[in-house]
């Protein structure tokens, strides 16, 4: 992990510069979407590096990863209803329940591989999602809008949304360093080992399931951390949170960024969710130039040009984005 | 370093903000769905407000209308972002619109924080007719429960004694149900809720409906799933066997599709293409030769939404920042609607008519709706008494 | 009792549509080892050209028969153009592709069709309801889906057990490298295998048509039933496929039908009509969890493979 200044460096640093200047160009332009906009990109890249941990490290492929992004929102929403705002509460009793569900969820599909792991998560994320509905009280189908956010007694204001936003970013570059910590340290080995001979780990000696099963619980309960912030980014929460869906884009975003690589979720978060923001206006801009008047309904067709761009990302860039910009050095 | 940046973004901002202040237009957001199945309605919605703006001369109190549209894929999530977006980088003057009433109450919080008038323009849940109603909350249509209501109304004046209720499990669709139930003095021998939006399949449940054998059925299915419906109840062979009683169910978006099905099967409205007043007649004329097609009432209620912030732009004498003028005005209704003169209560809700409407073929054979007769008269929410609000 | 007579019909009738879709996946699965996401994409597809198709020519069995053929072709051409190059790829690769062809599909058909959806009217005899016990009434329309479906199993059966072709398919689906060593001509029944599962995902997609009309998005919600089958009945088996898919529909219509009754005996009538659907929505993949720990490969796993 020695740095070199290659382009892939280059543009990781950038990308970090960037997203610690959001705030400033947020005051500067004086429009505060931008900055509510990369919140939600800064806490869906935490989901997506969680994700990554586990699928891109130790192969298995979640499709249920957004169950830990609603178990931690509600949380937080269910507690703020009853009365329980203070943040020394919900979050770490989020943490525990999303890593408790982890546990129990990891217990019982580990044992299966490929794609009945990726089904099995499905079955259980849809079950948890299933209870959200049924919740009558906290709202059903319809969720929950929280009035007043975490309150950490006058420590940090989370209202405040450039604060909220840092908090955000310095959790996301927390999340990063633990991935990388735990992928170079000999439980990392272990995982990585698994991914590829799972059976020769074991032959080695190493209880190969128990590390797995950890590694399964971490991830969770950081993916637990982003619902708990997406909670109080939103004001709201609904069963909509954990649909399968979303479990899905996230599965995209880690894909697209660059699978294994430590800042390729992140990558991937910003450019999906930029790309969803960017392409409706350029699309209105492009065609009010082509045909020299408005054309309201054409930026509704922006999914048109986003599909086969994935399409061809798969096609022509191996290893998402993070791996083409690897590639430009080679090249 | 940063600090200085942030004072100075901060100063450069403020100066920013009140240029915009002075910046002579009524700018508007418009939250609606744009994409999916329902499209249709936020269509015609689109078009309706459109077509007033053109009434008015797109120009409200001498300032020039700006309309910024979003689409909220019938989604609460995405509504109530694109809802931020319109308060926070347009800094809109009014946000209208609101199909969905899960939408709506997902919204409803960043607008009315910001002190922003939001006009509902179809969505209208219980809970912001009662403890949620807010001093910048305006309806052009009416409160769930109440059109229901009328149709329960309407079933005793018919004699039915045990009817079956069937909607979809969401915010409106608990209201609808709960509304019949309210005023119909039958037995209610059953009740199904379905999964929203996603299941379009009701065979268990229509199964179930003519298992219970209730002298009607009263369904709640708005946009494409009324057209599912209708004709799933048809295929079960229920039509002839048990009447159907509907709420938005049957309208002019639906009727091209459900053609014949719809003949003859009821429903309670506030507004009908054709009410006999002139802005009605006005409105539903203009609309048929721009659009070639025909308006609904999702449609007259956003086209009622610009006369009511018109009035109010216009009492202020183009000040937007006198939001105590402009909400005085508004809650005098004083504009042409195109249900005919209606008041509004203490919540802000109307109190109005609601009539019968009925499928028939008109003289060239079309399908067509009509008013049969007036069920209720001023009819006023049941949850205005919890609305704190007094004026 | 009668009641539940007349909801096992419904079952049985999703169930045997489901069929129609996971038959196709399975098969596409287990012979290329490919994750199709737009599978429900073929579906939607395939319901929008049989409304087409049979306003066109005024009728409702050659309108579907057409859209058939075209689905079958559209099916042909995506995998030439864009799939075939994915064989062999890492199952996520096929994941985010074929998102993007969802993407890209449910646009497609908003252009063409615009957003409102389409009908398809059945013709008149199809357009009633039967009695099949006596005081049993059940759509005619909904016992024909039973009928073809049931029809289209057989003739998958006779196809994949009984020629040469279907032992091609056998053989595909639990050693992928042998049939290609065998001097097969493997692009083309690669080709082929796709194609037949692009038709009867049309299949499934043109029959539900009269009932849920044709609407875009259709296909994502029926698509997860459908990967349950598969996962459920082993990937690669169609006969794990056929029980797998009957099974779902009998319990996702029965437990609609009746969990808010049963529920009511413990909760309020409120809480229980909220719960029930959400319970038995929770139903199925509560059978494919407990499935899965018990048979990590599903009920029927196809020998060799994996």
């Amino acid at each position: 992990m020695t740095p070199h200044l290659t382009a892939r460096n280059a543009f990781i640093a950038a990308l970090v510069l960037a997203l610690f200047l959001v705030p400033v160009y947020a005051v500067w332009i004086g429009n505060n979407f931008v900055l509510s906009l990369f919140t939600r990109i800064v806490i869906l890249a935490i989901a997506a590096t969680s994700l990554n941990l586990i699928m891109g490290y130790g192969g298995m492929v979640s499709f249920g990863h957004a169950a830990y992004l609603g178990t931690g929102g509600y949380a937080v929403g269910i507690l703020a209803f009853e009365g329980v705002t203070s943040g020394f509460v919900q979050w770490p009793l989020a943490l525990v329940v999303s890593g408790a569900i982890a546990f129990v969820i990891g217990i019982l599909s580990l044992r299966t591989r490929g794609v009945y792991f990726i089904m099995i998560t499905l079955a259980f994320a849809q079950m948890i999602y299933y209870v959200a509905v049924s919740l009558n009280r906290y709202g059903a189908d319809d969720g929950l809008t929280i009035y007043r956010r975490s309150q950490f007694g006058g420590l940090i204001n989370l209202s405040n949304k450039t604060v909220f936003y840092y908090l955000c970013l310095v959790i996301l570059m927390g999340s990063i360093y633990l991935v990388w910590r735990i992928v170079n340290s000999r439980f990392g080995m272990v995982i990585q080992g698994s991914r590829s001979n799972d059976r020769r780990m074991r032959a080695i000696g190493f209880p190969t399931f128990r590390y797995r099963l950890a590694c399964f619980v971490i991830a969770g309960m950081i993916c637990g951390l982003a619902g708990v912030l997406l909670a109080n980014h939103t004001d709201f929460i609904s069963p909509a949170m954990m649909h399968w869906t979303r479990s899905g884009d996230l599965i995209v975003m880690v894909v697209l960024g660059g699978m294994g690589s430590l800042f390729g979720p992140t990558i991937g978060a910003v450019a999906l969710l930029v790309l969803e923001e960017a392409l409706p206006y350029v699309i209105s801009v492009a065609g009010r130039v082509v045909t020299g008047h408005d054309v309201a309904t054409a930026k509704e067709y922006w999914q048109l040009i986003l599909g086969p761009m994935l399409l061809l990302v798969v096609l022509f860039a191996r290893g998402g984005i993070d791996g083409l910009l690897a590639s430009l050095r080679r090249g | 370093m940063k600090k200085t940046m942030v004072a100075a973004g901060a100063i450069l901002a403020l100066t920013a903000g009140s240029a915009l202040a002075q910046s002579k237009s009524v700018k508007i957001g418009f939250v609606s769905t744009f994409s999916g199945p329902t499209a249709v309605i936020g269509n015609n919605m689109r078009d309706s407000f459109e077509l007033a703006l053109d009434h008015i001369g797109r120009k409200m109190g001498g300032l020039p209308v700006e309309v910024i549209y979003e689409d909220d894929g019938q989604k609460p999530e995405q509504g109530k972002q694109k809802t931020e977006k319109l308060i926070e980088s347009d800094k809109v003057d009014f946000v209208v619109g609101y199909i969905w009433s899960n939408v709506l109450l997902a919204s409803l919080k960043p607008v009315l924080d910001s002190k922003t008038f939001l006009i509902s323009s179809n969505a209208g849940p219980s809970q912001i007719a009662g403890e949620l109603c807010s001093e910048y909350f305006f309806s052009t249509s009416w409160q769930n429960d109440q059109t229901p209501q009328a149709m329960g109304t309407y079933m005793n004046t018919k004699g039915v004694k045990s009817v079956f209720l069937i909607g979809p499990n969401y915010a409106a669709g608990k209201d609808m149900l709960a509304g019949v139930a309210s005023t119909f003095k039958g037995q209610v021998v059953g009740q199904e809720l379905t999964k929203w939006p996603d299941q379009l399949d009701f065979s268990a449940e229509l199964s179930k409906a003519r298992a219970a054998k209730p002298d009607a059925i009263f369904v709640f299915y708005p946009g494409a799933a009324g057209v599912q419906f209708l004709t799933q109840y048809a295929q079960a062979g229920l039509k002839g066997q048990i009447p159907l009683y509907t709420a938005f169910t049957i309208d002019e978006l639906s009727l091209p599709r459900q053609k014949d099905l719809a003949l003859g099967v009821p429903g309670a409205q506030h507004w009908v293409n054709d009410l006999p007043n002139d802005a009605n007649k006005k409105y539903v004329a203009d609309f048929k030769a721009k659009y070639k097609s025909s308006p609904s009432f999702y449609g007259a209620q956003t086209y009622d939404a610009v006369g009511l912030i018109n009035s109010a732009v216009v009492a202020a004498k183009g000040d937007l920042t006198k939001k105590d003028v402009m909400r005085n005005e508004m809650r005098k209704a004083n504009y042409k609607s195109v249900r005919g003169p209606y008041k509004y209560g203490n919540n802000h809700i109307p109190i109005q008519n609601f009539y019968l409407q009925d499928v028939v073929k008109n003289a060239s054979g079309e399908l067509v709706l009509k008013t049969v007769a007036t069920i209720v008269k001023d009819s006023q929410d049941n949850f205005a008494a919890k609305c704190p609000m007094k004026w | 009792m009668l009641l539940f007579i007349e909801q096992c019909l419904n079952g049985l009738q999703l169930g045997l549509l489901l069929f129609l879709l996971a038959a196709g996946l399975t098969l596409i699965f287990g012979i290329m080892d490919f994750v199709n996401l737009a599978h429900g994409s073929l579906y939607m597809i395939g319901a929008y050209f049989a409304a087409t198709f049979a306003a066109m020519t005024d009728s409702f069995v050659l309108g579907a028969l057409l859209a058939l053929i075209a689905t079958f072709l559209v099916g042909v051409v995506v995998e030439m153009v864009a799939l075939r190059r994915l064989y062999g790829r890492d199952h996520l690769d096929h994941v985010l592709a074929t998102f993007g062809l969802i993407l890209f599909s449910n646009e497609m058909v908003r252009l063409v069709w615009g957003p409102e959806g389409r009908n398809l009217a059945l013709p008149s005899w199809l357009n009633t309801a039967i009695e099949i016990f006596p005081g049993v009434y059940y759509p005619t329309y909904r016992f024909a889906i039973i009928v073809v479906a049931l029809a289209v199993a057989g003739f998958l059966y006779v196809i994949v057990m009984r020629t040469r072709i279907g032992m091609l398919i056998r053989a595909g689906a639990s050693n992928r490298e042998m049939i290609g060593a065998l001097g097969i001509n493997i692009k083309l029944l690669y080709t082929l295998v796709f194609g037949i599962g692009a038709a009867l995902a049309g299949l499934a997609g043109l029959m539900q048509t009269p009932i849920l009309t044709a609407s875009i998005g259709m296909g994502e919600n029926i698509l997860i039933l459908a990967f349950v089958v598969i996962i459920i009945g082993g990937i690669g088996s169609i006969r794990g496929a056929f029980i797998a898919s009957i099974f779902v529909g009998l319990i996702d219509t029965v437990g609609r039908a009746f969990m808010p009754d049963l529920l009511k005996l413990f909760l309020s009538q409120a809480a229980a009509s909220t719960a029930g659907p959400a319970l038995s929505s929770m139903l199925i993949y509560l059978l494919m969890a407990v499935i899965l720990v018990l048979r990590p490969e599903g009920l029927f796993p196809a020998a060799g493979n994996r």
